[in-house]
């Protein structure tokens, strides 16, 4: 067992760091903590174009598809700096989700023609899973794909229905989506997985503003949408199997430590700033506890997450120990961001402008204590999606302990 | 022992309540909110005319003979609504500063304004450094001739925006941080010197940052004796403790329920997720975090007459029970709700907002941990 990094890792990480220290916009410094309803859609994708141009857009995938054929340790590594230097994060749902999917499941046709754009970041993707009676039980999505053949339009799905919650589905391009093909069969073995053009006619996208007041997710309604067969992935009613591969895939980048890590930091500043009786916050004996107990258990997070990673190079996949990462991850990020609010004293009272505010608005209080409270009512939001902690506990307690 | 209400109260509590059922519905409360004023002066009116405002003041004042319990019926009410108008403010803080330290003049020439709803106040206290401690001050009050000049500043003054009188805490004497030498003052919004920068909180409501530049004021703004301040603003914070408790307590009471019914009717797997077991006690943890906080809420109500010491214990302890409960509560019923929890649109997360807000008025639950500790 050896947790150090080797000569050549530490070569890497410079190399790394330096590639970052002279690339990353200055003008996105501190992107990394608005959050996505609040960027617009060139902020969000100016990083994933220079990582593509430098040839590191996706260090995860295989290398003929465009991976770097870095180590999983290189990969810690560039997350770690990524993280260290506060770049903005990248959108998962192409580089991780569909991607991967498409690269796995695709045929040769779908790759050439969808991977390309994933990489460059020309195409957005969003992610069309859940609907209003189909959340934590996905299995009982409704939205209904009717194939037909005719002379006039070819081989297409007529697809009926509406999904909800769709992350930034108002910049989208394309949604992955899932339908049910065959209304008959058991929940789990009548569903596909479609590829769907957002601006093909009958699509209609309503936002849905968040209580920290943030416009990042949607409404997505289909009406008789037309759907080209060939952008059905894999086999037709086989789709949950792919969904279940995307989702695997969807955890065991949740655990966010190197995030959390820098949160932490930050956590550490603005209580060292915050001053009770002339004296620093960070000082008092009730808040160090508390941000000791938060490093610990992150510390105890990140081994946690190096074992699950160390296993996954030795050919085992994501098992369901992955959702020890989703919940406690998102545990660890949801208390970061309560204690800010803490820390910060009364001007986690004020309400910071949103993006399309006309810059006039006054602000006060340090800059540290802008949106601390919107934050953490925000990070709410992680306990609830990508597979609620409720349904992670299920998981746990029925894949490992068996009950 | 009796924890029963007399029917007054009874009936003070039904007259909120079907004024708020009427007027105060989700929608209205939410489009008010987004509006450049944020609040609804008529609606200030009709609690005048509906005798909120004179609820807890004694008759000799010109009130209806109430006191603390009238002011929590009407917040725990308020609570259950989300009401953003300033009667804690006004009603429960400048009241209480009148009616503990004013003089028999102040309190006549003030107190119906308050009654009948023509002034707003609003309580400069905190400033930026000052975090929690009431007498952490850098704003001073040097006497000037019979009268003083204010200078300082004041942070996150809620309210403000809609006042039009002030209550401003600031050294006549001593050191920052020294107990001695806080002095209160009654100061006009409108008067020279005092500029304001408005903006909104998270929960919908308006502030306003104050800086105060050589403002005169006469010997007659002074409320209490000099530099001997400190305790009178502690005693009425509590008591703003003690409507804030009860204000929690209502948002918790809704968010109970309408969880509980979300959870009888959203259906996952084929049954209503309240079926889950897990969920379940999620719930029943939620409703008990409910009872001790309305314990606790009674008992800071009952006892805001009892000696210092006694006080002290019983608010900061309701305020770490509605602080941590608070939490609990909000973080859960958002959660339980799924997606839907996260919404605008949505009560559950304004509730939320409201609860975590009133964690941090007047001094969180660590703040309070520790003055309860010093205090026992
Ligand atoms: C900000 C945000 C972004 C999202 N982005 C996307 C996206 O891009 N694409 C997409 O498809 N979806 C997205 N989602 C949807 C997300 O995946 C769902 O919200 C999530 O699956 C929960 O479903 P639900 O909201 O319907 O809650 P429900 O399933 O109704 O659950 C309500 C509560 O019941 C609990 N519960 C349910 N079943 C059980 C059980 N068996 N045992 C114990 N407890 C249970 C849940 O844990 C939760 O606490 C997003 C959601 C949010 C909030
Ligand atoms: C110190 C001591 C003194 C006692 N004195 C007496 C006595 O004087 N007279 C007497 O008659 N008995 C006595 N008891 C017995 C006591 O009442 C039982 O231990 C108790 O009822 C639990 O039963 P059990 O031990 O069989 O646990 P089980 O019933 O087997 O329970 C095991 C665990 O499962 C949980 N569980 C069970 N059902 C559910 C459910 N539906 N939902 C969720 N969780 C569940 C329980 O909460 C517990 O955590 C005593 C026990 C102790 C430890």
């Amino acid at each position: 067992m050896d947790m150090r990094f080797s000569p050549e890792e530490l070569a890497f990480r410079d190399e790394v760091r330096e590639f970052i220290a002279s690339n990353y916009p200055q003008e996105l410094k501190g992107g990394a903590r608005r959050s996505r309803g609040e960027m617009s859609k060139e902020d969000i994708l100016r990083w994933h174009r220079i990582l593509y141009k430098k040839g590191w857009i996706v260090p995860h995938w295989p290398v003929e598809y465009g991976g770097t054929g870095w180590t999983i340790t290189q990969r810690y590594i560039w997350n770690e700096e990524n993280a260290r230097a506060e770049t903005s994060p990248l959108l998962p749902f192409g580089l991780s989700m569909v991607g991967p999917v498409i690269y796995t499941f695709g045929n040769e046709e779908q790759k050439k023609r969808f991977l390309p754009g994933i990489l460059s970041g020309d195409d957005w993707w969003c992610q069309g899973y859940s609907e209003p009676g189909s959340g934590s039980d996905l299995a009982s999505l409704r939205t209904k794909a009717v194939r037909a053949k005719n002379e006039k339009d070819g081989d297409h799905y007529i697809v009926n229905g509406g999904k909800t919650w769709t992350t930034l589905a108002q910049f989208a391009d394309w949604m992955f989506c899932l339908v049910r093909t065959d209304p008959n069969a058991k929940a789990q073995e009548g569903i596909s997985f479609l590829l769907i053009d957002m601006k093909t006619p009958g699509i209609t996208v309503r936002p849905i503003i968040t209580m920290d007041g943030a416009h990042e997710v949607n409404e997505v309604f289909l009406e008789d949408v037309k759907v080209p067969a060939e952008n059905l992935i894999g086999e037709e009613n086989k789709g949950w199997t792919y969904a279940k591969f995307l989702l695997g895939n969807e955890r065991s980048g949740i655990a966010g430590v190197a995030r959390s890590k820098k949160a932490i930091e930050r956590l550490k500043n603005i209580a060292n700033a915050e001053l009770i009786d002339g004296a620093p916050l960070m000082k008092t004996d009730e808040f160090s506890r508390k941000v000791a107990e938060l490093e610990i258990d992150l510390s105890a997070l990140e081994v946690t997450e190096l074992r699950t990673l160390a296993a996954e190079s030795k050919g085992r996949g994501p098992g369901p120990e992955a959702s020890i990462l989703k919940i406690k991850g998102t545990e660890i990020q949801q208390r970061i961001t309560e204690l800010a609010v803490e820390a910060v004293g009364n001007y986690a009272m004020v309400q910071a402008p949103r993006m399309e505010a006309t810059g006039n608005e006054f602000v006060p209080g340090p800059d540290y204590s802008t949106g601390t409270a919107q934050d953490y009512f925000n990070m709410r939001k992680t306990s609830i999606y990508g597979g609620s902690n409720e349904i992670q506990h299920n998981i746990i307690a029925k894949m490992v302990l068996g009950l | 022992m009796d924890f029963s209400f007399t029917e007054e109260q009874t009936l003070l509590r039904n007259t909120v309540q079907s004024l708020l059922a009427d007027k105060y519905d989700f929608d209205t409360r939410r489009k008010v909110t987004k509006t450049a004023d944020g609040w609804r002066p008529e609606m200030w009116a009709q609690f005048a005319e509906l005798g909120l405002l004179a609820a807890p003041f004694s008759e000799e004042l010109g009130g209806l003979g109430g006191g603390a319990i009238e002011n929590m019926i009407v917040m725990e009410e308020f609570g259950r609504h989300l009401v953003v108008e300033p009667y804690v403010e006004t009603v429960v803080i400048a009241g209480g500063f009148l009616r503990e330290g004013g003089t028999a003049a102040q309190q006549e020439a003030l107190i119906p304004g308050i009654v009948g709803g023509e002034t707003v106040w609003a309580f400069a206290y905190a400033e930026p450094q000052g975090r929690y401690n009431l007498a952490d001050l850098t704003t001073t009050a040097k006497k000037d001739g019979s009268g003083y000049t204010i200078n300082g500043y004041k942070a996150v003054v809620l309210g403000a925006p809609w006042a039009q009188k002030l209550i401003v805490t600031a050294r006549t004497s001593g050191g920052q941080r020294d107990r001695d030498g806080v002095s209160v003052f009654i100061v006009d919004k409108s008067a020279a010197g005092v500029s304001t920068r408005d903006y909104p909180t998270v929960d919908g409501r308006r502030a306003s940052e104050i800086t105060f530049e050589n403002v005169k004021v006469g010997a007659d703004a002074l409320i209490g004796a000099e530099g001997k301040g400190l305790p009178l603003v502690e005693k009425i914070t509590d008591e703003a403790i003690a409507a804030l408790s009860a204000e929690a307590i209502g948002c918790m009471k809704e968010l109970n329920t309408a969880t509980v019914e979300y959870c009888k009717t959203r259906k996952q797997f084929g049954v209503p997720i309240g079926k889950f077991q897990v969920l379940q006690h999620r719930m029943v943890d939620m409703f008990m975090a409910h009872e001790q906080s309305v314990s606790m809420t009674y008992m800071v109500n009952l006892k805001l007459g009892e000696s210092d010491v006694e006080r002290t214990k019983a608010a900061a302890g309701a305020k770490v029970q509605i602080g941590k409960a608070g939490r609990f509560v909000g973080q859960q019923a958002v959660q339980l709700h799924g997606g839907m929890g996260m919404t605008d649109e949505l009560n559950v997360g304004h509730y939320f907002k409201r609860l975590t807000m009133i964690d941090t008025q007047f001094g969180n639950v660590d703040h309070q941990l520790k003055r309860y500790s010093e205090a026992a």
